[in-house]
């Protein structure tokens, strides 16, 4: 085994849950239940039907931030692009849904009846090549995850295995963030445009756009989100996550110990871009439409925010900061449309400067502290060893005595 | 698609695109010169630089106002003191930023990219606040009208000559400034070995907030040049902005000859391709021929050859 450096960089990689026999330590535990009790208990018995929908968009948005904690929080790959991966996902299952909501006898006031009305608009006869296939669900569905896996694929591939990475590699995915809006609001015959893929109505026969059928794929939704918690908790804990923080730190050292440095980059770039296209899937079935606005630079890198909020070394803290962001947003933005732009702004700066390990680590360094305090335990991170002092002002006593 | 033209339009065709590449190119080259001295030289990613751009836009608005209420005499030369105000606003305000937020992310590069995404929003709603969101053009000069008829059908506009022939000034004195100047020689020589550089008794803090200044400052120029071709609005400055890092790191992030280069090279592409397929396929087109390029490529057109 290699002397990879302690992975004691953030607080969610304290050297005590280092122990690989188990998936969760006790305080992850707590986390997880925490997480988990809120959007599959509390969410769905205190809010009315209106405000879970909008909670389990919220919750799509998660699925992106929990991509960017695997990728940029543990790997140190930033990617400006995760809303192409997010887009590229919500479109395949939209134009499952487009093509099932426009039979023939749906659209027979058209001039070319069974397809797309937008198709229609502009002059197309016939069904091009690429929508094809997506008459089939099953298709649809493998396509939601392998389309952009195999995007990221070539990305990474092309990126990392000639060693370009940081401020490079986010500017190039920033590219193809614009590229891909570009090309999809100027193909307007072949995707809709700048409106995007609307009006979808049924799965299969299911009426998506009922209480009923909201409420159930919420639960899909946070059932799914739950399954990507457990993932990236996995990759965590396995040794793969060891190799990812090291790679953070000391990607030579790493690369020198015998290990290929661009493979588990394409790796965790390909898994983060899976996990955002299940989150675009997701917003397309309970919000109903898909749309570039979703794809470019903009949305790509709020959100990073997102993740950067909760902690980026933090995988709860991604589902808190994307609910936090986004409430303050929607409350915002309605009430202080002005205001809300300040207010992103400053949070970007405000997260950078004075808070790196976002609300994550506020908690560890604040509430934690005064949580055992007053449970009356010793101080956790004492017995943890003096390894992860340096972030964690609970350690303090240990070295002051020893100073 | 060729076939339907013949020979002589052809030729027109192509030197009409060729030269409203030429302005591209222009107002390319303008905005590159400020983000290669920034990112070539320093590693700092300014996402704000659009934004520093378009104040020097505004800069220039609020001056052609100014000049037409109350020197309406001096108004055909108010240009040239918009172009040095909006030089000194986009400068200070850059020095600004560099002492309150750069300065402090120099070893986090990508953080620095975050922050000053941040600032750019916050920038763009400061000018949606006090120069709504509507886009204001400015009122130009006379001689600026009008056109230059070479043959009897190509014409070249006044305010382009006049662009182009302002980007061949700034970037001789940029070139001057870097190459030929002791503060030129002074940041290299940080860019180089920042520890050496301060040994030897050059305060680098100093050179890093002026190196940031100067750039915004020509970003500055920059806008102040864009609103000779097109109208400004809060968002303007985002609309270029990943073309214009695609041009520095296609050039090769430490050489201006690079960023000179690779700015040609797309806007040429672009601007040709725009006649013939639309404007959003040739963008889409240039944009990715350059991202396979970089990914064959990643070092740039010109990279410069160092140890690291």
């Amino acid at each position: 085994m290699p002397s990879a450096p302690a992975p004691a960089t953030g607080p969610a990689a304290s050297p005590a849950a280092r122990d690989e026999s188990t998936l969760f330590d006790t305080k992850e535990w707590l986390a997880f239940a925490l997480v988990a009790a809120v959007i599959l208990v509390v969410f769905p018995l205190c809010l009315d039907a209106f405000r879970l929908n909008l909670v389990g968009k919220y919750l799509t948005y998660a699925y992106v931030a929990l991509g960017l904690v695997l990728c940029w929080g543990f790997g140190g790959i930033l990617s400006l692009g995760q809303g192409v991966f997010f887009g590229l996902g919500g479109y395949c299952i939209a134009m499952f849904l487009k093509l099932e909501a426009s039979s023939a006898a749906n659209t027979k006031i058209q001039s070319t009846p069974g397809i797309p009305d937008f198709m229609d608009w502009n002059q197309i006869t016939a069904l091009p090549w690429m929508w094809q296939p997506f008459h089939s669900l099953p298709f649809a569905l493998l396509a939601v995850v392998l389309v952009p896996v195999l995007v990221a694929f070539v990305i990474g591939a092309a990126m990392f295995k000639r060693r370009v990475g940081g401020v490079y590699f986010a500017i190039i995915t920033q590219a193809v963030a614009a590229i891909a809006t570009i090309l999809i609001v100027g193909q307007q015959g072949y995707t809709g445009g700048i409106n995007g893929i609307t009006d979808l109505r049924t799965l299969h026969g299911w009426d998506i756009r009922q209480d009923g059928a909201k409420e159930m794929l919420y639960f899909v939704n946070a059932g799914l989100l739950i399954g990507c918690i457990l993932l990236a908790q996995f990759v965590k804990r396995s040794k793969f996550g060891r190799i990812l923080v090291a790679m953070r730190g000391k990607e030579d050292r790493v690369r020198f110990s015998g290990y290929n440095v661009a493979n588990f980059k394409i790796f965790v770039f390909c898994l983060a871009a899976a996990f955002a296209a299940v989150g675009g899937a997701m917003f397309t079935l309970q919000v109903g439409f898909m749309s570039p606005s979703f794809v470019g630079i903009v949305p790509s890198i709020e959100m990073v925010i997102y993740a950067a909020v909760g902690g980026r070394t933090s995988i709860f803290g991604a589902i808190w900061g994307t609910l936090l962001v986004n409430y303050a947003k929607t409350s915002l933005s309605e009430s202080f449309p002005q205001l809300w732009l300040f207010g992103l702004g400053a949070l970007y700066i405000g997260v950078v400067m004075l808070f790196p390990d976002g609300l994550a680590g506020l908690w560890n360094s604040h509430a934690q502290p005064t949580l055992d305090r007053l449970l009356g335990r010793r101080p956790t991170p004492a017995v943890q060893g003096p390894a992860s002092g340096a972030t964690q002002p609970a350690t303090l006593p240990p070295q002051t005595a020893a100073e | 698609m060729l076939g339907d033209y013949t020979p002589d339009q052809l030729l027109s065709i192509f030197a009409m695109q060729g030269f409203a590449g030429l302005i591209l190119f222009s107002v390319f080259v303008l905005m590159a010169l400020g983000l290669a001295i920034i990112f070539g030289q320093m590693g700092v990613i300014n996402m704000a630089h659009g934004e520093f751009m378009i104040l020097g836009a505004y800069t220039t608005f609020l001056t052609s106002k100014l000049f037409a209420l109350y020197l309406p005499a001096l108004f055909p030369i108010y240009f040239f003191v918009a172009m040095i105000l909006a030089f000194i606003a986009a400068g200070a305000l850059g020095m600004l930023v560099e002492w309150a937020l750069i300065r402090h992310l120099y070893r986090r590069p990508l953080d620095t990219l975050l922050a000053t995404w941040g600032l750019s929003l916050i920038l763009q709603q400061t000018y949606r606040s006090v120069f709504g969101a509507r886009e204001v053009g400015v009122e130009l000069p006379q001689w600026t009208m009008g056109a230059v008829s070479l043959t009897d059908t190509i014409e070249v506009p006044i305010n382009g000559i006049f662009v182009m022939v302002l980007t061949l000034l700034i970037t001789a004195a940029v070139g001057l400034l870097m190459y030929r100047s002791g503060w030129g020689r002074k940041v290299r020589a940080v860019v180089q070995n920042r520890t050496m550089a301060g040994a030897v008794g050059i305060d680098t803090e100093k050179v890093d907030r002026m190196t940031f200044g100067i750039g915004c400052g020509i970003a500055g120029v920059a806008g102040s040049a864009f609103t000779m071709i097109g109208s400004t609005g809060p968002t303007s400055g985002q609309l270029y902005i990943v073309d214009t890092f695609l041009v520095v790191v296609f050039g090769g992030a430490q050489s201006l000859l690079g960023t000179i280069a690779s700015a040609f090279t797309i806007s040429q592409t672009r601007s040709t391709l725009e006649f013939f397929t639309s404007g959003s396929m040739a963008q889409v087109v240039t944009l990715l021929g350059v991202v396979i390029i970089l990914m064959l490529r990643p070092q740039g057109l010109f990279a410069l050859k160092v140890r690291r």
